[in-house]
């Protein structure tokens, strides 16, 4: 169910906001056993919320725009009094004492919190399998990851175990899941959304964004959560357009750029490239013309980014130490000995990789070689980007070179993983709004993304080429009947 | 960039406040070994004359008026630690 089609149900009395939540509470007990989409189910606070918002209905009251509109959030998000948990030993009973600000206007727009859902342990990886707490799977196909990090969130949408979520993208962490999970996923501009009660991972990097079902309620969700916070000094102090009133204003004449490099790719799948192509070829038929475009750089946004993001991570994670909050290791005799313990014990296989790495790319005689190098290559990736957009309106890549791939995959093998978010990548390291949406599927009926990038701020134009993709592909309803937990 | 060994990893475990079991040296030590051999495709990049980039969008001076803002939230953060003696955070002994 859409977000306005719901709407229209509560305004007429023909579903209340508790029959729905009761629906969505039964949805969660009856799949995520097998899923493990969320990590906390906040059942009887959202019976609460929802009997508020009918009972301000029936005095009459006008409803705010996400009137009881069930919604999971990602575990590193501080939701105030409730357990974020950042899929970590380490914060597995940290209560946070304030509410992040996206969250807090969630709230206030009437959204209902149904749950915190998994991730990879601290956000770090693409699979949602580095959580502390167990694996997420794919509702399509339990015996594959739902992709990551904000893998929970994507397949809470995707099972139909909420209405719409939100997650956050340091590298890929909504488009890539989003992609395999078929579901809309948007990465918004560095600094449209704040940032403040996002647990931090990579602060140059780190933004939040939504996922739902369909592009219009995506749309919705950004218009809640966008604009300037006094809170996060990276936020933008600039105006909030209204995404949702251009959503159906004709592309004809709008120029969508091919990256070349995006589709020369050794690893590229070719159900994917093909889907992706004729996706575009879609676009060019409602009139949007299509332009060849190089981004010579776009393929170091891989190496650039295993410098800068797990540098900044190795400087951010610096905190837990077992002395103000989160865990601390038992019976040590000093301060050292506990926060190197704390650390070890606490920490996860993948966080500690990625705080390896960055600390040895900070460290006394590399700091140039890798930290310097990669801010430097990342101002190129930059500049292919504003020579992109000098020519064309929306950039087209797959968002993934694959579909969801098999659980255990990479286990042994993180490069390997790390390879995976060559795509999504570069929009992080430029600052970039980009968007994933379900173009096709593959033979083994996986979902396939199809991302869409803009310049800085143009969420509105994404959103809009998105929805006029989604309305006339009609993607899926040429969906297979194979899948699994995807109602 | 250089070839990583195992003492190299726990130079940097110590740096980062990490205690590592050797099994986990030998792991990290081929893995970073390889992570960083992929990264080191940077040098062929020509960056002579580039300046580096700190933040995807540029933000400068964000400056706000002084003033006090009530908060009483002093206990609740307390009450995080893992111990804690009367409004004080307790650790083991420093040195």
């Amino acid at each position: 169910m859409a977000i306005a089609e719901w709407l229209q149900k509560l305004k007429v009395g023909e579903l209340s906001a508790r029959e729905l939540v009761d629906q969505q509470l039964a949805r969660i007990k009856s799949v995520d056993n097998e899923l493990n989409a969320y990590v906390q189910v906040t059942a009887e606070r959202a019976r609460k919320d929802a009997d508020r918002i009918d009972k301000a209905r029936l005095a009459g009251e006008s409803l705010p725009p996400l009137a009881g509109v069930p919604l999971a959030i990602k575990d590193n998000l501080c939701t105030k009094g409730i357990r974020t948990t950042c899929s970590s030993k380490m914060l597995e009973n940290f209560v946070p004492p304030y509410e992040s600000t996206v969250t807090q206007r969630l709230w206030q727009a009437g959204g209902i919190l149904i749950g915190k859902t998994n991730l990879d342990e601290f956000a770090m990886g693409s699979s949602t399998e580095t959580s502390a707490f167990g694996a997420t799977s794919n509702p399509w196909d339990l015996s594959k990851v739902p992709g990551g990090s904000s893998g929970g969130s994507a397949a809470a949408v995707a099972a139909g175990e909420c209405m719409a979520s939100l997650g956050s993208d340091t590298g890929g962490s909504i488009r890539q899941p989003a992609s395999f999970c078929g579901v809309v996923g948007l990465k918004p501009t560095y600094g449209r959304v704040s940032r403040y009660g996002l647990v931090a991972f990579a602060s140059s990097l780190d933004q939040v964004g939504p996922f739902a079902n369909n592009v219009a309620d995506t749309a919705e969700l950004l218009k809640v959560i966008a604009g300037f916070d006094p809170l996060d000094s990276t936020s933008l102090k600039v105006p909030v357009p209204d995404y949702s009133a251009t959503l159906n204003d004709s592309i004809k004449g709008l120029r969508i750029g091919i990256i070349k490099e995006c589709f020369d790719q050794i690893g590229l799948d070719a159900e994917v490239k093909d889907s992706v192509l004729s996706a575009a070829n879609h676009l060019q038929s409602l009139g949007a013309e299509l332009v060849d475009i190089t981004c010579p750089r776009f393929n170091d946004g891989i190496a650039t980014y295993y410098v800068i993001a797990p540098s900044e991570a190795s400087a951010n994670l610096a905190r837990y130490d077992g002395v103000k909050y989160g865990f601390r290791s038992a019976n040590t005799q000093s301060l050292s000995e506990m926060t190197a313990l704390t650390r070890s014990e606490g920490f996860g296989s993948e966080v500690q990789r990625r705080i390896l790495i960055g600390t040895y790319a900070l460290s006394a005689g590399y700091v140039d070689a890798y930290y310097k190098k990669a801010q430097q290559v990342r101002t190129l990736i930059r500049r292919d980007f504003d020579n992109a957009f000098n020519q064309v309106d929306v950039l087209l890549t797959p968002t993934s070179p694959t579909t969801a791939f098999t659980s255990g995959a990479h286990e042994n093998d993180p490069l390997g993983m790390y390879l995976a978010d060559l795509l999504t990548i570069p929009a992080n390291l430029a600052g970039l709004p980009a968007i994933s949406l379900p173009c096709g599927f593959d033979q083994n009926g996986l979902p396939i993304g199809l991302q869409l990038m803009a310049n800085v701020l143009d969420e509105a134009r994404l959103l809009q080429v998105a929805h006029q993709y989604e309305s006339t592909a009609e993607v899926m309803k040429a969906r297979p009947n194979t899948a699994e937990l995807v109602p | 960039m250089s070839q990583i060994t195992p003492e190299d990893v726990r130079k940097v475990a110590k740096l980062a406040r990490l205690e590592l079991q050797e099994e986990k040296i030998t792991t990290y030590t081929s893995q970073l070994e390889k992570i960083l051999a992929y990264v080191a495709h940077l040098e062929k990049v020509d960056t002579e004359g580039i300046p580096p980039t700190t933040r995807a969008v540029e933000v400068v001076n964000v400056m706000r008026e002084d003033t006090a803002i009530g908060t009483d939230v002093r206990e609740e953060i307390i009450n995080q630690a893992p111990h804690r003696e009367d409004s004080f955070y307790r650790v083991p002994k420093i040195l």
